[in-house]
C-alpha cells in the first residue's frame, strides 16, 4: 500500500515515529499503522509523569476491529500526553504525523535515539510486510 | 492447513482495493475504503457484500419436507413454497450445530443457507440423520451469493432489471433475473437494514456484483466487507455462530425461542430444550453499552460486585450510535434492561448497562 514516510524523523520497527526535539521527543503511530488499524475509534494514553522502558507497552490504540499496544520507542519521562485524543481519537487517521501525535518523551538516554530506524530502513521493513 | 478458498470475486475485490482476510476457509474483502464508512453506507443508501463463503445445502425428493421438518427448528408443514425461515439446527443435547436460513423452493424441494465454518459438519449432519430417499446435496462450491443491503437497495434492484424484488416482502423470496443472470433473490439480510441476498451461479457473480455497482453508486451503493457486516450485525443484535451460538449453548438462553416450534416438536434437539425451559435458564443473552470510554471486545469477563458473573460474546463500536456496545452472556437477575454491570476491559472495570436490543 502506499504510504508516506517522512525524511526526517526516526522510526520503529513496530510502525511508530519519533520526531528528535531539543529536549523530548514526539512520539506517534506512522501512516502505514494507522492505514493498517483502520479506524480508529479509542486511544488508552499513559499519565504525564510515567516512567517508560524501552519497548514497554505505554497505551493501547484501538481501531474497529483490532487492539494494538503501544510501545516506548526510548526509555524516559511522559511531559505530554496529546488530551484531544481522547475525544477524537480519529486525528490519527487523518494526520498520523501532525495533530496524531500520542506522547513526548523525555529521554533517559539521548543517545538510545541513534539506535532508532531511519527513513529508508523503515520503508524497507514496510514494503516487506506488505507483500 | 489448506489454503483459504478465494470466490470467482477476487480479482474485483483487488482491483477495488479489498484488504483480505481469512473468514470460514476464504479469503474475503475485511473492507474496501473503511469499515465506518461501509458501515454508514449501508445504514444510509446501500452496502454491496461478497458472501459467497455461506454454504447452501439442497434437500430434493417426496421425503424433502419432513427429512428438513426432522433437523430444522422451524416447521415446514404448511408453509407455502416461497417462505425463507431462519431457525437452528440443535443436537441431542440442545446445543446449537448451526443457525440457518430454510428456503421452501417447492412442495418438494428445500434448501438450506448455512454458515460457511459449518458446511461440512451440518452436511454430515444432515448426512447422519435423513433418510437415503432424500437427495441431499452440497452445492456451496458453485454458489455465489451477494448480500445487497440498505434502505436504497430496492431501487438499485430495479435499476438493473430487477423491478419484481420490490414486491417481495421480508423473508420472501422468488427466482428472477438480476443484470441478466438467473438468481433467487430473498429479502432477507444480516445488518438489520432492509435488503435482499441474491442466490448465483457462482460464474454470474462478477458480472452481477458490476452491474449493481454501477447503478448503484450514484444512489450511494459502496462494496462493504466483512467488518462492516459485523458492525451491523452486532447493532441489530444478531447472532454470528462460534460467538453467541454453539454446540453447548442453549437457544433459549440465547433469546431464541421464537424460532423454535417446540409446540410442533419433532426435530433433534427439541426434547431436550423443552426440559430446560421448564428447568429455568441459567444465563442469558443480553446486549449491554459501555457508559465509560473504551470497547468491550469478544472474551472480556462481565462482572458485578468483584465477582465475574458472565462474558461477553460480541463487542466493539457501535458507528451509528458513536459509542461501545456488546453482547454478553450474564445470569438472569440483571439480564433486565437498566441492571448496572461492570465489563473488565485490560484489568479495569468498565461501567456498562443492560439494554433493549436491538441496538438501533
Amino acid at each position: 500500500m502506499d504510504c508516506e514516510i517522512p525524511h526526517e524523523l526516526r522510526y520503529t520497527s513496530d510502525d511508530e515515529w519519533v520526531l528528535c526535539g531539543d529536549d523530548t521527543v514526539t512520539v506517534g503511530v506512522t501512516d502505514f499503522a494507522q492505514q493498517r488499524l483502520g479506524d480508529i475509534v479509542y486511544v488508552e494514553l499513559p499519565s504525564v509523569g510515567n516512567q517508560l522502558a524501552e519497548g514497554a507497552a505505554f497505551g493501547v490504540i484501538e481501531s474497529v476491529k483490532a487492539v494494538s499496544d503501544l510501545n516506548a520507542p526510548i526509555a524516559g519521562e511522559v511531559v505530554a500526553i496529546n488530551e484531544d485524543l481522547i475525544d477524537q481519537p480519529e486525528i490519527i487517521n487523518k494526520e498520523c504525523y501532525g495533530g496524531g501525535w500520542i506522547i513526548k518523551i523525555k529521554p533517559s538516554n539521548r543517545e538510545a535515539l541513534d539506535s532508532l530506524l531511519d527513513a529508508d530502513s523503515y520503508r524497507k521493513i514496510v514494503g516487506e510486510r506488505s507483500d | 492447513m489448506t489454503a483459504p478458498k478465494r470466490t470467482p470475486l477476487y480479482d474485483t475485490q483487488q482491483r477495488l482495493g479489498a484488504r483480505m482476510v481469512e473468514f470460514g476457509g476464504y479469503e474475503l474483502p475485511v473492507q474496501y475504503t473503511s469499515i465506518r464508512e461501509e458501515h454508514c453506507a449501508v445504514r444510509e443508501a446501500a452496502g454491496l457484500f461478497d458472501v459467497s463463503h455461506m454454504g447452501q445445502i439442497e434437500f430434493e425428493g417426496s421425503d424433502a419436507i419432513a427429512a428438513a421438518d426432522a433437523l430444522f427448528s422451524r416447521s415446514l408443514a404448511g408453509r407455502e413454497p416461497g417462505r425463507v425461515l431462519y431457525g437452528l439446527l440443535c443436537n441431542e443435547n440442545g446445543g446449537v450445530v448451526d443457525d440457518i436460513t430454510c428456503y421452501r423452493v417447492a412442495e418438494q424441494s428445500v434448501f438450506w443457507c448455512v454458515n460457511a465454518s459449518n458446511i461440512e459438519k451440518d452436511h454430515r449432519w444432515i448426512l447422519d440423520h435423513v433418510e437415503s430417499s432424500v437427495a441431499v446435496r452440497n452445492a456451496s462450491d458453485e454458489t455465489g451469493l451477494l448480500a445487497l443491503q440498505g434502505p436504497a437497495s430496492e431501487a438499485i434492484l430495479s435499476r438493473v432489471g430487477s423491478p419484481n424484488a420490490a414486491a417481495l416482502r421480508r423473508f420472501r423470496f422468488a427466482r428472477m433475473e438480476v443484470a441478466g443472470c438467473a438468481a433467487f433473490v430473498s429479502r432477507t439480510g444480516y445488518t438489520g437494514a432492509d435488503g435482499f441476498e441474491i442466490y448465483l451461479s457462482g460464474g454470474d457473480l462478477a458480472q452481477v456484483f458490476e452491474a449493481l455497482l454501477g447503478e448503484g453508486t450514484p444512489l450511494g451503493l459502496r462494496p462493504a466487507g466483512l467488518g462492516a457486516r459485523d458492525t451491523l450485525r452486532l447493532e441489530a443484535a444478531l447472532p454470528l455462530y462460534g460467538h453467541e451460538l454453539d454446540d453447548d449453548t442453549s437457544p433459549l438462553a440465547a433469546g431464541l425461542e421464537r424460532f423454535l416450534d417446540l409446540e410442533v416438536g419433532g426435530f433433534v434437539g427439541a426434547d431436550a430444550i423443552a426440559r430446560d425451559r421448564d428447568a429455568g435458564l441459567e444465563s442469558r443473552l443480553v446486549g449491554f453499552t459501555l457508559e465509560e470510554r473504551g470497547v468491550a471486545r469478544a472474551g472480556c469477563a462481565v462482572a458485578l460486585a468483584g465477582k465475574t458473573i458472565g462474558r461477553v460474546t460480541s463487542g466493539g463500536p457501535s458507528p451509528t450510535l458513536g459509542k461501545s456496545i456488546g453482547l454478553a452472556y450474564v445470569p438472569p437477575e440483571v439480564a433486565e434492561p437498566g441492571s448496572g454491570i461492570q465489563v473488565i476491559v485490560r484489568d479495569r472495570a468498565l461501567r456498562a448497562r443492560v439494554v433493549d436490543t436491538p441496538f438501533v
